[in-house]
């Protein structure tokens, strides 16, 4: 039994042949019965999301196996294309796209994948909810067997502790969540703090609703246009308020969002001062997503008042993408570590059970062809009928003994999967 | 085993340790998460403090119960109480960068306390009235837990000072991530001197019903160490009013904290 992979991620793959392959939930029965109904598969998961289609599959022939989800991979019918590509997607085009890993490769890909290392964002936390739903599915069809199971499992735990014990996930990664961060940084605890939303720029809005998640006590709104303050007010729960009422809002405000499409400053330092002196020092927490910028950039001279503007959250997520990337070496220790650990498991599986195998098949010979003698002989003596089976004992045991030690010395190797393959074959092991 | 140069020797692996740490990336590791790295300075400095209180607990006693009336004892009190800050702090916050602030400045008291040796007559302990060397100890005692306290805002002034530079001027180092949010800072810094200013007020007057009973006199006006202390107290009278009313706080808040620490260390400097 051999865990292998089949699969195409952002980093081998275009999005024209990732959208041809991915795999919608309401699909997914249909595509592990397919799956399984090779004979070559004996256990089959498809995790299928937006940067990676992958196939995890376990086989006895690992080969047959490989090819068999490569065959699967080239029929997978797509209704995005139905009349250009009817027949799936041609082996040219697919296969310079798809990796494979067997083995104790596979299974670090598989940890790696769990844990956000190999996700175009490192760290990233959906990657893991993905990974749980498609295992979940998996086992909803039967389409997983132990070994999938016990690895699956092993991955999900794994990617727990790589998440405990390195700061991975930690830290902001996106400018609008960086703003969030930053204001934890000056207030600590957001559920007494006011946002107020200058204008209704994308990043903006997605700040306050950052912001929202948070638990923010108070949110208001101010555009240009009322109605359209009125309108996203309603759907942020907030209040709306006139721009002409920006100053006064700030001095109720501890964060301000400022994203307007003005080609001027709309917030001037004669009105921050004052906003400072009304707010009795309180820290403000000013941020411009605006370009060109709504903020005059000499506020951030003033005292407790913290101005930042898009190249200043851009330098923060840097800042943390690079802290992310130190973090996933230490991460790449870990799984190692872990890898190692369950890959003997994996192999204590195999090999255990083949080593008796090879000495009942062998047993079973030597007790057959001592039968057909002794019955040619006719009578014999007890005592004869002692050497006989002491002979052809030794002889056996004489044969097997060299490939019984390989067997247990090699299988903890490198190749070990390839040597326990080669014994199943050599010896015809599967056929009873 | 000398206790006070195991309790020394304990706190400066401690403060170089935690110092250290400040140049680590993955000291600061999640808030929550206590490192292998921090498990080390807090068991260096436990061990250490219990020396320290092994050594403060001999000096009492030798001083028949009239504690820390001694330059050098006083310091070695203040280092003490501060390591004892410290600990609940950790406990409380896990706010482990703490250690490299409050460390090093306690093992350099506690260093600098072994070259003040003054006689224990210093103060004039009279084995006399037994009221006057309650006074005594009374005030010793409550006034250096005063400042104790306050220290520990100018330490938080001095975070807040150094937090607000990095957040002002967008600069993401390994300290930024490792120092607690200013707010936080702020509510120390405030926390700390509304705690420290009753203890120095109940200390002063401690002293003073000790003068009455002593010097015969409530106040002395050659007497430069209460100078000090009057103005100390009522600067931070002042600090605190403007805290409360005129809204002080934030970043003038820790550089009032930090002033005000200058008035308690003179306090020390004119024990004498």
């Amino acid at each position: 039994m051999n865990i292998s992979v089949v699969g195409l991620n952002h980093k081998t793959a275009p999005v024209e042949t990732r959208e041809r392959l991915s795999i919608r939930a309401d699909e997914l029965t249909d595509t592990l019965c397919r799956l399984r109904n090779s004979p070559f598969i004996n256990e089959g998961l498809i995790l299928s999301t937006c940067n990676r289609v992958e196939v995890y599959i376990v086989s006895k022939e690992t080969e047959r196996g490989i090819d068999a989800v490569r065959q699967f991979l080239y029929r997978q019918p797509s209704d995005l294309h139905p009349k250009s590509q009817p027949l799936g997607i041609s082996k040219e085009v697919l296969d310079p796209c798809l990796y494979t890993y067997t083995g104790g490769d596979a299974i670090r890909h598989l940890f790696r994948v769990a844990s956000g290392l190999d996700s175009m964002v490192v760290g990233e936390p959906q990657i893991l909810g993905q990974v749980q739903d498609a295992f979940e599915q998996a086992r909803v069809h039967q389409s997983t067997g132990m070994l999938l199971n016990k690895t699956f499992e092993k991955a999900l735990s794994v990617a727990k502790r790589v998440r405990t014990e390195t700061k991975i996930a930690q830290r902001a990664v996106s400018i609008s969540y960086a703003a969030v961060e930053l204001a934890k940084k000056i207030f600590s605890e957001l559920d007494q703090k006011t946002v107020l939303l200058i204008g209704a720029g994308e990043m903006a809005e997605l700040a306050a609703r950052h912001f929202i998640t948070h638990k923010v006590s108070a949110m208001m709104i101010a555009n240009r246009h009322y109605d359209h303050a009125v309108a996203l007010a309603r759907q942020f729960g907030s209040t709306p308020i006139l721009m002409e009422d920006c100053v006064l809002g700030m001095t109720q405000s501890d964060i301000v969002l400022c994203s307007t499409g003005a080609p001027h400053y709309v917030i001037h330092y004669e009105d921050v001062l004052k906003v400072i002196a009304a707010r009795q020092n309180r820290p403000i927490f000013l941020v411009d997503i605006s370009v060109p910028r709504n903020i005059d950039p000499k506020i951030n001279t003033l005292d407790n008042v913290f101005l930042y503007d898009i190249d200043d959250l851009q330098l923060c997520v840097e800042t943390n993408l690079q802290a992310r990337k130190e973090e996933a070496l230490k991460a790449e220790a870990i799984l190692s570590e872990e890898v190692e650990r369950f890959t003997q498991w994996v192999k204590s599986l195999d090999v255990i059970p083949m080593i008796v195998a090879l000495k009942d098949r062998a047993e079973a010979i030597r007790q057959m062809e001592v039968e057909k003698v002794v019955g040619r002989m006719g009578a014999i003596t007890p005592r004869e009928r002692e050497l006989l089976d002491g002979l052809t004992t030794a002889v056996v045991n004489k044969l097997l003994h060299d490939p019984l030690t390989a067997l247990k010395e090699e299988t903890y190797s490198s190749n070990g999967n390839l040597m326990l393959e080669a014994t199943r074959k050599l010896f015809r092991l599967d056929k009873k | 085993m000398n206790p006070l140069y195991s309790a020394l020797l304990f706190y400066l692996v401690a403060a170089t340790h935690s110092l250290a740490s400040l140049w680590r990336s993955d000291a600061h590791r999640a808030i929550s998460h206590m490192s292998r790295w921090h498990k080390i300075t807090l068991l260096f400095t436990v061990v250490g403090f219990v020396f320290h209180t092994v050594v403060l607990l001999t000096k009492v006693g030798e001083a028949d119960f009239v504690p820390f009336a001694t330059l050098g004892e006083a310091v070695s009190f203040f280092s003490w109480a501060l390591v004892l800050i410290f600990l609940v702090v950790e406990l409380k916050y896990r706010v482990y960068v703490l250690g490299s602030f409050v460390l090093p400045l306690s093992f350099l008291s506690l260093l600098s306390s072994g070259t003040f040796s003054g006689g224990s007559g210093a103060l004039g302990v009279t084995t006399g009235d037994v009221w006057p060397r309650v006074w005594l100890g009374l005030h010793t005692t409550l006034s250096l837990s005063g400042i104790v306290s306050f220290a520990i805002a100018a330490i938080a002034g001095a975070m807040y000072l150094l937090q607000e530079h990095f957040l002002k001027y967008k600069q993401f180092n390994t300290l930024y991530f490792q120092l607690p949010s200013l707010d936080l800072l702020d509510r120390w810094n405030k926390k700390a001197i509304l705690f420290g200013f009753p203890l120095l007020t109940l200390g002063m007057i401690f002293g003073g019903l000790w003068a009455r009973d002593f010097l015969e006199s409530l106040w002395s006006y050659n007497n430069p160490k209460m100078a000090v202390a009057a103005v100390t107290w009522l600067f931070y009278l002042l600090v605190l009013h403007g805290r409360i009313t005129v809204g002080w706080r934030a970043k003038q808040a820790a550089h009032l904290a930090m002033i005000g620490f200058i008035g308690a260390v003179l306090i020390f400097v004119t024990l004498t």
